[in-house]
């Protein structure tokens, strides 16, 4: 009956994400023990992808399971450089990643900025046109889209995934919801000393929305970095693929070689994953505050 | 006497020089917009009523890739398939995903280590995560199997390179990969349930069990709408996944409505054919989307 009697402490408004209320006794135990059973589940993959990656080829099937990689093979992580083109896949994939998120961010917040804080006729019809599309599957366009691009010649090129990936109406989206939280009167005062709207979004909204900034790019970094679908579609020379690409046609090419896959296969997530989290706090952010993803 | 027309005369003008500056912010991002997405899906809908193939143009044919659609094999096991993946992804996702937010939305020592963790999964490659999983599942050696076998289970299943089993191996590995990202936005939801609701529940006296029916699933009546139209979406569009997990096998027992599309359009060149595949996959999630927003409007009024 302890519970019943316990009031959950206030909440601090502005703290958000924080936890409400404080769990007891058994129900407590029972907590830890649930979360416990989740944290491995979800962790248990990512542990044998790394323990396989040090294994030699032999040990990583066995019966019963190897759980602890005895013997490191260290090696597997220098021979894949040499047995794979890594470098080139790796190459390829920051460039883009880089490129389409500074187009992503750049004209998603330009054009963020239009929809929230200047108004004209039309721009309300046209901001529903970029939310219906979200809901519209890249899938069901994906053939037409293809035809298209193929006669602007772009198949083929690192542009095609540029022009794929960088015009998202993601970030026009999530950057709109952070402008609306800015106060008018803040974009009046600065109509009124005479700056312009350019200079309003420069100099006072985009210094305000850092976080939101780094959000996008965050969640834009995530997505082109892991995009396999664009790349499979349009890129087809081997010089052009990206890491993704590259990763799965090792796999095909060396599909007995477990280790050495494990270990390509920790390589494509390490990245990204000291990217993610080294500013985990932006992407959970961005994703709590839009709901979408790309 | 004119002050009239000068108003609206500077109106007209204040309207005319906001459209223009308007535009020029959305404009870089607009043109790519309209360029790669709103023509292309314009085109669908032309493209489906044709047939067309690499070489030559395309020839209108009106009805008949639908006709050919509905005497095709394939075509509806893909469909049947996509419900199927839908019909255990969606209720799976939405219960693990909430309950996991119920959980860390406690003071529990380790909540905010597991929230960053549970996102993994959604950051990490496809194409890593089913390498892993389809070894984690193979059917003689594989670690899942291993323990089934430890718990009693005498002929665990074949996994990935059994029809009847593919496609549940598939479904846990979907399930596993979102329910971070779909945990999190509970999560979110949770937060703007006011705790005055839970004090006052508590002082009458209601249950855990009453609490979570009177309080939390109301409170949460928004977010889970919108997580189960995403999730709708998601489910109907999987693709990559499938791609390289499995290529729609063995046999076609994990083919899906968008690899169908794929194959027919980039492996067949059947653009219009294609074309007609992907409008049953748009007019799918526009159906169900549309049903489930007047669904939620009934109820919230």
């Amino acid at each position: 009956m302890t519970t019943l009697l316990q009031t959950p402490p206030p909440r601090v408004a502005g703290d958000e994400l924080q936890p409400v209320r404080r769990l007891s006794g058994g129900r407590r135990v029972l907590g830890y023990l649930t979360l416990g059973v989740a944290a491995v589940l979800v962790l248990l993959p990512f542990y044998w992808m790394v323990m396989s990656s040090l294994k030699s080829n032999n040990d990583v099937f066995t019966v019963p399971v190897q759980w602890i990689a005895t013997d490191p093979v260290w090696s597997n992580y220098l021979d894949i450089w040499s047995k794979s083109d890594m470098t080139t896949w790796l190459g390829n994939t920051v460039l883009l990643s880089a490129v389409v998120t500074l187009l992503q961010v750049f004209t998603g917040s330009f054009a963020a900025y239009g929809f929230a804080k200047v108004r004209f006729p039309g721009r309300d019809v046209l901001f529903l046109a970029y939310i219906g599309t979200l809901a519209v599957p890249w899938q069901s366009y994906m053939v037409p889209q293809f035809v298209m691009m193929s006669k602007l010649q772009l198949t083929d090129t690192l542009w095609a995934i540029v022009a794929l990936q960088a015009f998202g109406a993601l970030g026009v989206f999530l950057m709109k919801q952070f402008y609306e939280t800015v106060p008018d009167e803040l974009i009046d005062a600065a109509r009124i000393d005479g700056m312009s709207e350019y200079g309003i979004y420069r100099r006072i909204m985009l210094p305000l929305s850092v976080p939101a900034l780094a959000s996008l790019t965050l969640i834009t970094l995530v997505t082109t970095w892991n995009d396999y679908l664009g790349p499979l579609l349009y890129l087809r020379s081997p010089d052009l693929w990206t890491i993704q690409l590259g990763l799965k046609s090792f796999i095909n090419q060396y599909n007995a070689e477990y280790a050495l896959i494990m270990t390509g296969s920790v390589l494509s997530v390490l990245p990204i994953l000291v990217i993610f989290l080294a500013g985990q706090r932006y992407f959970v952010e961005g994703i709590a505050t839009t709901g979408l993803k790309g | 006497m004119t002050t009239i027309a000068d108003t609206r005369r500077r109106r007209g003008r204040v309207v005319a020089r906001n459209t223009a500056v308007g535009w020029s912010f959305l404009l870089p991002n607009f043109a790519g917009f309209v360029i790669l997405t709103m023509v292309p899906v314009g085109l669908l809908f032309y493209y489906a009523f044709t047939e067309w193939d690499v070489f030559g143009g395309a020839t209108w044919t009106g009805l008949e890739n639908f006709r050919q659609l509905a005497r095709d094999a394939s075509f509806w096991t893909a469909l049947r398939n996509t419900l199927y993946y839908a019909a255990f992804h969606i209720p799976l996702t939405l219960g693990v995903s909430l309950g996991l937010a119920l959980l860390l939305n406690r003071k529990l020592r380790g909540v905010a280590f597991f929230r960053t963790v549970a996102f993994f999964p959604y950051i990490t490659s496809i194409v890593a995560i089913a390498q892993i999983w389809n070894m984690l599942f193979s059917p003689g050696f594989g670690p899942v199997n291993e323990v089934l076998r430890w718990i009693g289970v005498d002929n665990p299943p074949g996994w990935t390179t059994s029809a009847d089993a593919s496609m549940p191996a598939v479904i846990v590995v979907g399930t596993w990969r979102y329910m971070g990202y779909y945990m999190l936005l509970f999560l979110a939801g949770l937060q703007t349930i006011p705790a005055q609701l839970y004090e006052a529940a508590l002082v009458d006296g209601a249950s855990a069990w009453q609490r979570f029916r009177a309080v939390t699933l109301p409170g949460l009546r928004h977010t889970t709408f919108f997580i189960t139209v995403l999730l709708t979406i998601e489910s109907f569009k999987v693709l990559d996944l499938i791609l390289v997990m499995t290529d729609g096998g063995p046999g076609q027992s994990t083919l899906v409505l968008s690899q169908y599309i794929f194959q027919k359009g980039f492996e067949e060149n059947q653009f219009g054919y294609a074309s007609a595949v992907s409008v049953v996959l748009f007019a799918i999630c526009f159906v169900v989307t549309v049903v489930q927003f007047v669904v939620n409007k009934r109820r919230s009024a």
